[in-house]
C-alpha cells in the first residue's frame, strides 16, 4: 500500500539561541511529507529546506533512532513523544498526524532539565543521579557466574522490566510536577530484585533519592501519567518498590 | 531521621499517614450522621453526638483529629509549592487527559474546597454544639439548617456538594496513600484502585443522601 502524502504542515516549535537566551515560538511551512515517514526524517527535510532558505536550522536530539538509546526527546502536541504510545520519537510516524495540521513542537520541560539550544535539553540530572548510587561496587563476572546464582523466574522477569528503563526522560517530561520518580524507582528496582544489588540496597536508595531532591525534581503525586507516556511502559509499582526500599533503608539506619 | 522527613518521600508519607487517619475519621463520621436516618426522633444521633461531647473525646482526639488536619494541609501546601518550582517555564500545549485522572491532577484544588467546606461546616454545627455548647437537640440543630426555607434548600445544595469534592478526592487519595507507603505491586494497584472508587464513592453518597434525605422527608 502507497504512503499517503500529507500536502501541508505547520511546525510550530521552540526556537532558543542557547541556553540563557529568551527563546520563541517559529512556525515553519513543509509540503509534501510522506505518511510513511518517521517524525525525526520530517525534521530532517524540515532542517534542509532551512538550509536552503538561509535560516539556522532546529537542533534537536536523537542517536540510535531505533527506540532503544533514550536520546530523543520532543514534547509533540502535548505529549512526551508525541501522539502514539509506548514508542520514542523516533518511532513516532507521520501517519499519526492528519493533512493542514499545525504540530506544535516543545522541548521537555523542568527546571532540572535545562533547555541547552532549541529542543535539546540537560540531562546531565540523569547521570548524576545514577552516579549516586544505580550501580554495583563488586565485580559479579560473566554470564556463567550470573547464572551460577539461581534467581527466580518472577525476579528475574521484574528486574528486566525495570532495566527496560533508557532514561529519555519522558516521565519527568510529562509528569506535572516533573518528579523524576519512575526513572529512580527503575533504576533502583532492576537492582534491588537481584542478589548482586541487594548488597548495596540501603545506601542506594537513600543515595539517589537524596540526589534527585537535590537536582530540584518535583514530588511523586501518583498521577500515572508517567507509566502512560513511558516508551519502555516501566510501570509505576516500581515506585511503590523505591517507597517501600526508601522507608525500609531509613529504618535500617 | 531529620533527613528522612525533609525528603521528597518522607514528606508523602506523612501526606499519607495523615490521609488514611482522616479516611478512617470521614468513615466515623459518616457512621454517626447516618443515625439521622435510622431513628426519626433524633434520639440516637444525640447519643453519638453526646458521646462524642464526652470530655475524653473533646480533649483526647479531637486535639489528634485537628492535628491530623493541620499536618495533612501544610505538607499539601509545602509539596504543592516545590512541585510548581519544579517546572519554572510551562509547557504551551500539554495534554494529560488520557494519561491520568482529573482528581489525580487536582487534589490541592479540590483539598482546598473541601477545607472552604469543613470551614463553613464548623461553624454550622461544631461552634454551637461543642464550643458554645447550648445546643440541647443536636438532631434538631441538623434538621433546621436542612428545611429551613429557602436557605434549607442552599445549604442542602452545598453540602452536597460537599460530599462530591470529598468524593473526588477520596478517589485518588485512598489508592494514593498506600503507593507513598510502598504498600503497593502491579496486582494490589488494581484491588487497591477499586477499593478507592467504591470508598469514595460509598462516602460521597451516605453524605449527599442525608442532607437530601432530610431537606426532603423531615
Amino acid at each position: 500500500m502507497a504512503d499517503k502524502i500529507l500536502k501541508e504542515l505547520t511546525i510550530k516549535v521552540w526556537r532558543q539561541k542557547n541556553a540563557k537566551a529568551k527563546g520563541k515560538f517559529e512556525s515553519y511551512k513543509i509540503s509534501d511529507i510522506s505518511t510513511g515517514t518517521s517524525f525525526l526524517e520530517m525534521l530532517d527535510i524540515l532542517n534542509e529546506q532551512l538550509i536552503n532558505d538561509g535560516i539556522e536550522p532546529i537542533a534537536f536530539d536523537h542517536d540510535c533512532r531505533e527506540g532503544i538509546c533514550g536520546m530523543c526527546s520532543l514534547f509533540i502536541d502535548g505529549r512526551a513523544h508525541g501522539p502514539d504510545d509506548d514508542i520514542t520519537t523516533c518511532q513516532l510516524h507521520m501517519r499519526k498526524f492528519e493533512d493542514g495540521a499545525t504540530i506544535t513542537i516543545e522541548p521537555w520541560r523542568a527546571g532540572a532539565f535545562p533547555v541547552i539550544k532549541d529542543l535539546i535539553v540537560d540531562r546531565t540530572a540523569f547521570e548524576k543521579v545514577l552516579q549516586s548510587g544505580g550501580y554495583i561496587s563488586v565485580n559479579t563476572g560473566g554470564v556463567p557466574d550470573g547464572n551460577a546464582i539461581p534467581i527466580s523466574y518472577d525476579d528475574a522477569e521484574e528486574a528486566m522490566d525495570a532495566a527496560a528503563c533508557i532514561g529519555c526522560g519522558a516521565c519527568v517530561a510529562t509528569c506535572k510536577n516533573s518528579s523524576a520518580m519512575l526513572f529512580v524507582s527503575a533504576k533502583v528496582s532492576h537492582l534491588a530484585k537481584l542478589p548482586q544489588g541487594r548488597v548495596e540496597a540501603t545506601r542506594r536508595a537513600k543515595n539517589m533519592v537524596a540526589k534527585m531532591d537535590e537536582l530540584g525534581f518535583g514530588n511523586c503525586t501518583n498521577t500515572g501519567a508517567c507509566e502512560v507516556e513511558c516508551p519502555k511502559g516501566i510501570s509505576i509499582a516500581n515506585i511503590a518498590r523505591l517507597n517501600r526500599e526508601f522507608l525500609s533503608a531509613t529504618i535500617k539506619g | 531521621m531529620s533527613s528522612f522527613l525533609s525528603s521528597s518521600i518522607g514528606k508523602k508519607l506523612i501526606m499519607s499517614l495523615s490521609g488514611l487517619f482522616l479516611i478512617v475519621f470521614v468513615l466515623v463520621h459518616l457512621i454517626l450522621n447516618s443515625f439521622l436516618l435510622f431513628d426519626k426522633t433524633g434520639e440516637l444521633f444525640n447519643a453519638g453526638a453526646h458521646f462524642m461531647s464526652l470530655p475524653i473525646i473533646r480533649f483526647g482526639l479531637q486535639p489528634v483529629l485537628a492535628g491530623g488536619f493541620i499536618i495533612h494541609i501544610i505538607y499539601a501546601i509545602t509539596l504543592t509549592l516545590q512541585n510548581q518550582k519544579a517546572r519554572p517555564q510551562k509547557y504551551a500545549v500539554q495534554n494529560l487527559s488520557n494519561s491520568s485522572t482529573w482528581s489525580s491532577r487536582n487534589m490541592f484544588v479540590l483539598g482546598g474546597l473541601v477545607l472552604v467546606f469543613i470551614a463553613m461546616h464548623l461553624l454550622h454545627f461544631f461552634v454551637p454544639i461543642q464550643i458554645e455548647g447550648n445546643v440541647h437537640d443536636d438532631a434538631q440543630l441538623v434538621k433546621a439548617l436542612f428545611t429551613n426555607g429557602s436557605m434549607g434548600l442552599v445549604y442542602t445544595g452545598l453540602y452536597v456538594l460537599g460530599a462530591i469534592l470529598l468524593g473526588f478526592h477520596l478517589a485518588h487519595g485512598f489508592w494514593s496513600a498506600f503507593q507513598s507507603i510502598g504498600f503497593s505491586n502491579k496486582i494490589w494497584k488494581k484491588r487497591l484502585e477499586k477499593v478507592s472508587y467504591f470508598y469514595a464513592i460509598f462516602v460521597a453518597a451516605g453524605f449527599t443522601i442525608i442532607p437530601l434525605y432530610l431537606h426532603f422527608f423531615a
